[in-house]
C-alpha cells in the first residue's frame, strides 16, 4: 500500500474524455447485449476503478459489511477489504467531512448518503467546504469527491426522506451534479465522477435502482455536458434528467398516437448543462418543456427554461412549459405522492398546452 | 451484586511553571533545552508584537478584522514546538505562533486578514491548512487527513486546535468519535479561553472540565495549563508518543484566556470585568517565561530590548511585503472553482465588466466569438445526424 508520495498526487486529470457518440443512442444501447440492474451498474463502476486506482475508497453507512442499505456495495468489502470499504458511525457531517480531510492528503472518496435527504445534516461540508476547498486554500487543495445516494421520492419514504437535492444544490458554484437515468449511463457517468478532480454530487434514484438495462462489459466513460437524445421528434423538446426522463419516454409514445411528435433529451449532468443540443433541439421543434422533479422555484428547471428563453427567444412558439413536483412537502400517500411528482399525465398536458393542442 | 462499576476516571492537570515563576523541577528539568526555550520566548514575543502591528493596521484600515493571540501563544506553540516538521498543524485562527513555529510566513497570515485569498494557500512544505474561520471544520478534515496517512502507509499524525466554543460543535463530537472507532492519530487540542466572543465558557459546558469530554469517546486526556509553556509542551509529548505507539487519538485541555477582544470588530469590555481580564494578565505566558529565563541567568533587560527592536524590524518588513504584493486581477476569483475551468464559467470571467452575468458570447472577443459559434455549429451537426 505504502508509495511515494508523488505517486499519490492529484495529476490523473481526466482529459482526454471524448464523447462517445454511442451514447446519445435511445434507451437500449446497440452492442451491448448484457443486462443487469442499474445498482449493478453502479457497483461495477465504484468496483472497476478501485481495481485500477488505490486512491479511491468508500465509506458510508453500512456500505461495508451489510453490503450497502441498498446493496449497492454488495460483495466489495471481500473484495476491497475494511480499510478501502469503511463502514461509519452514524454521522454524515462526520463522514463527509473527513472524506475532505482524506482528499487533501491525495485520496479519492466515495461517500455513499443513504438517502440525500440525510446530506443534509451535512450540509456544511459537502456545500460550505467540498466545493470552496480548491478556492479557499489558493489552490492548494483539491476535492476529488464523489458523493452518491438516493434523491428524489423513493416511493411512499414520506417527505423527509423524499428530497430532489438537485433544486438546492445546483444553486452551489463549485460541484457538478450527475443524475443517470439508465444503467449503463450510470456505469458510464460514474467512472467519470470518480476520475474528476472536483467535487460530483452523484444522484440515484431508489426507483431506479432494480431497473435493468444494457450495459456494456468493460472499460467505458461518458463525459459530462454531454446529453443524449433518447427519441427524436419534430413538434416538442422535452428536457429531462434522472427518473421522470422515463415519464418522459411514455408520455412521448401516448403524443406520438395523438401526432405530437417529441423529441426527448435526457441532460445526464445539470452541472455542467448541455445548452448547445438543447438550443439546436429547440431551434428546430420551436417548442420546449422541461420537466424537473425538485420544486420549481429558483431550480434546475427554472435556470433551463431561462437559457432556452435567452437563446432560442426568436424561435419559441410558445413559452418555455414546465412541469415539476408540487410546492408541498412529499405525501406519504401513495396516490398523492405520484400526484405530486412530475407525471406522464402532466408531461402530457404540458406538451398539448406547449403546442397549443390543449 | 447487582450494582458494578463499570468504568471510573479522572482528570489530572499539568503545570510545571505557575504565574508566580516556580518552576516545577521534577518535570521541568530536561524538558525543553536551554537554546531552545530563548527561542521560543523569542517566538512569542514576535507573536505578540505582530498583534499589536496588526490591530494598528486595522485601526487604520490597512487590515481587515483580525483576530488578536494575545495570552493564548503557549498553547499552540507548545504543541508546535513537539510536533514533527511532517505532521500535520490543522488550526483554527488563533494559533499564529504555533504556525510562526513551523516556518508560515508572517507576510501569508498577514496576507490573510488583509483579505487576499492567496494567503490561503499555506506553504506546503510547513504540513498546515488554511486558516479555518467556520468552527469545527477543521477537526474533521485532521481526521481525514491521519485516515489518508494511515491508509497509504504512511507515519503522520495530526494535531488539530479548537476552541470551548467549537467543543460544542457537532463536528467536534463526530470528528472524535471517528477517530477513536477508526484508530486514527489525531491530538485534539481544546483551547479553553473562556469567551467564544461573548459567550463564557459555562454556556458552552456544565461539566467542570473540557478535558472530561474525550473521556466518552475512549481517549486519554488531560488538561494543562494553556500559559505554560513547559506544561503544554509536556503534555504534547505525552500526547505525541501514545498517539504515534497506539496509533490512537488524545485529547488535550489547554487552559488559558484571550487577553484581548475576540476580533478587531468586537469590544470585550461589554461582557466582561476588568477585574476577571486583570487577574488573566498577571498569568500572562510570555511574563512568567521571562521571569524564569531570568532566573536561570539566560535572559536580562537589554537582551530584551535588543529582541524588540529586532521584532520590530522583521515585523514591518513582512508587512512591507504583504502590503507590496500586487493586487489581484479583477478576474482571479474564477481560477480554482474547478480543476478546469468549464467553458459557461471562463465565458462568465471573460465578459464581468458586461451588466448581462456573461451569458451572451456577442459581449467576447471576436475570436472567442468564433470559437463559440463552432460549438454550436458543432452541436448543430450532432443533432443533425440523428
Amino acid at each position: 500500500m505504502h508509495l511515494p508520495f508523488d505517486e499519490w498526487e492529484r495529476g490523473a486529470r481526466l482529459t482526454a474524455i471524448m464523447s462517445n457518440p454511442m451514447f446519445r443512442e435511445p434507451l437500449s444501447i446497440a452492442g451491448a447485449h448484457r443486462e443487469i440492474e442499474f445498482r449493478d451498474a453502479v457497483r461495477e463502476a465504484m468496483s472497476e476503478e478501485m481495481r485500477r486506482d488505490k486512491r479511491v475508497y468508500l465509506l458510508g453507512e453500512e456500505v461495508a459489511q451489510y453490503d450497502g442499505a441498498y446493496k449497492v456495495s454488495k460483495g466489495m468489502l471481500a473484495e476491497f477489504g475494511a480499510a478501502r470499504v469503511i463502514d461509519t458511525p452514524i454521522s454524515e457531517s462526520g463522514f463527509a467531512g473527513m472524506a475532505i480531510g482524506s482528499a487533501m492528503l491525495g485520496l479519492r472518496p466515495i461517500v455513499e448518503f443513504m438517502s440525500w435527504s440525510f446530506s443534509l445534516v451535512a450540509a456544511d461540508p459537502i456545500l460550505n467546504n467540498a466545493p470552496k476547498m480548491l478556492y479557499m486554500s489558493g489552490g492548494q487543495f483539491g476535492c476529488p469527491i464523489v458523493f452518491r445516494g438516493n434523491d428524489g421520492a423513493g416511493g411512499q419514504l414520506a417527505s423527509t426522506h423524499s428530497w430532489s437535492v438537485e433544486g438546492l444544490f445546483s444553486n452551489v458554484p463549485g460541484v457538478k451534479i450527475v443524475i443517470p437515468s439508465t444503467p449503463a449511463d450510470a456505469k458510464g457517468l460514474l467512472k467519470t465522477a470518480i476520475r474528476d478532480d472536483d467535487p460530483v454530487f452523484f444522484l440515484e434514484s431508489e426507483r431506479l435502482l432494480s431497473m435493468k438495462g444494457h450495459v456494456p462489459e468493460g472499460e467505458y466513460l461518458i463525459p459530462f455536458g454531454h446529453a443524449a437524445i433518447r427519441r427524436v421528434g419534430k413538434d416538442c423538446t422535452l428536457c429531462s434528467w434522472g427518473r421522470p426522463v422515463h415519464f418522459c419516454m411514455e408520455a412521448a409514445e401516448i403524443l406520438a398516437k395523438e401526432g405530437i411528435d417529441c423529441e426527448v433529451i435526457d441532460l445526464r449532468t445539470i452541472r455542467p448543462l448541455d445548452l448547445p443540443t438543447v438550443v439546436a433541439s429547440v431551434r428546430k421543434t420551436n417548442v420546449a418543456v422541461v420537466v424537473d422533479q425538485s420544486w420549481s422555484f429558483a431550480s434546475p428547471g427554472s435556470e433551463l427554461a431561462a437559457q432556452i428563453h435567452k437563446h432560442c427567444f426568436d424561435e419559441l412558439d410558445n413559452f418555455v412549459h414546465r412541469v415539476h413536483s408540487d410546492d408541498v412537502p412529499t405525501p406519504y400517500a401513495a396516490g398523492l405522492e405520484q400526484e405530486y411528482l412530475p407525471n406522464v399525465r402532466k408531461i402530457c398536458e404540458a406538451v398539448r398546452s406547449a403546442t397549443y393542442r390543449a | 451484586m447487582p450494582i458494578t462499576t463499570v468504568f471510573t476516571a479522572e482528570i489530572k492537570k499539568i503545570s510545571i511553571l505557575d504565574e508566580h515563576a516556580n518552576f516545577d523541577e521534577k518535570l521541568g528539568d530536561g524538558l525543553i533545552p536551554n537554546e531552545d526555550l530563548l527561542k521560543l520566548y523569542e517566538a512569542m514575543v514576535a507573536c505578540r508584537h505582530l498583534d499589536e502591528v496588526a490591530f494598528r493596521l486595522q485601526r487604520s484600515g490597512r487590515m481587515g478584522t483580525y483576530p488578536q493571540n494575545m495570552g493564548q501563544e503557549a498553547t499552540s506553540l507548545g504543541a508546535a514546538y513537539v510536533l514533527r516538521k511532517d505532521d500535520w498543524m490543522v488550526t483554527c485562527y488563533r494559533e499564529n505562533c504555533g504556525l510562526f513555529w513551523r516556518g508560515v510566513p508572517m507576510e501569508a497570515i498577514l496576507l490573510h486578514w488583509m483579505g487576499d485569498e492567496r494567503g490561503n494557500a499555506m506553504p506546503k512544505p510547513h504540513w498546515v491548512t488554511p486558516i479555518y474561520v467556520p468552527l469545527g471544520t477543521q477537526m474533521l478534515h485532521a481526521a481525514g487527513l491521519t485516515l489518508a496517512a494511515k491508509y497509504r502507509g504512511i507515519d503522520r499524525i495530526a494535531c488539530t486546535f479548537f476552541g470551548d466554543g467549537a467543543a460544542s460543535e457537532g463536528d467536534f463530537h463526530e470528528a472524535c468519535n471517528f477517530a477513536s472507532n477508526l484508530e486514527i492519530p489525531v491530538v485534539f487540542v481544546c483551547q479553553n479561553n473562556f469567551w467564544a466572543i461573548s459567550t463564557p465558557s459555562k454556556i458552552n459546558s456544565a461539566a467542570p472540565t473540557f478535558a472530561q469530554r474525550g473521556i466518552s469517546y475512549g481517549m486519554p486526556c488531560v488538561q494543562v495549563d494553556g500559559n505554560d509553556i513547559f506544561a503544554t509542551v509536556y503534555a504534547m509529548k505525552q500526547a505525541m508518543e501514545y498517539t504515534r505507539k497506539h496509533g490512537k487519538p488524545y485529547f488535550i485541555e489547554m487552559v488559558t484566556y484571550r487577553l484581548a477582544d475576540h476580533t478587531t470588530a468586537d469590544d470585550a469590555k461589554r461582557y466582561r470585568e476588568d477585574a476577571e481580564v486583570e487577574s488573566w494578565r498577571r498569568k500572562d505566558p510570555i511574563i512568567r517565561l521571562n521571569a524564569h529565563l531570568k532566573n536561570l541567568r539566560i535572559w536580562d533587560d537589554d537582551k530584551e530590548v535588543a529582541l524588540k527592536e529586532k521584532v520590530a524590524l522583521d515585523i514591518a518588513a513582512a508587512v512591507a511585503r504583504a502590503e507590496n504584493i500586487t493586487p489581484p486581477e479583477r478576474t482571479d476569483a474564477f481560477d480554482n472553482m474547478y480543476a478546469e475551468t468549464p467553458a459557461d464559467l471562463a465565458l462568465q470571467r471573460d465578459t464581468r465588466h458586461t451588466h448581462s452575468l456573461g451569458q451572451d458570447p456577442s459581449q467576447l472577443p471576436i475570436e472567442a466569438q468564433e470559437r463559440a459559434a463552432q460549438m454550436d455549429a458543432a452541436a448543430f451537426a450532432a443533432h443533425a445526424a440523428h
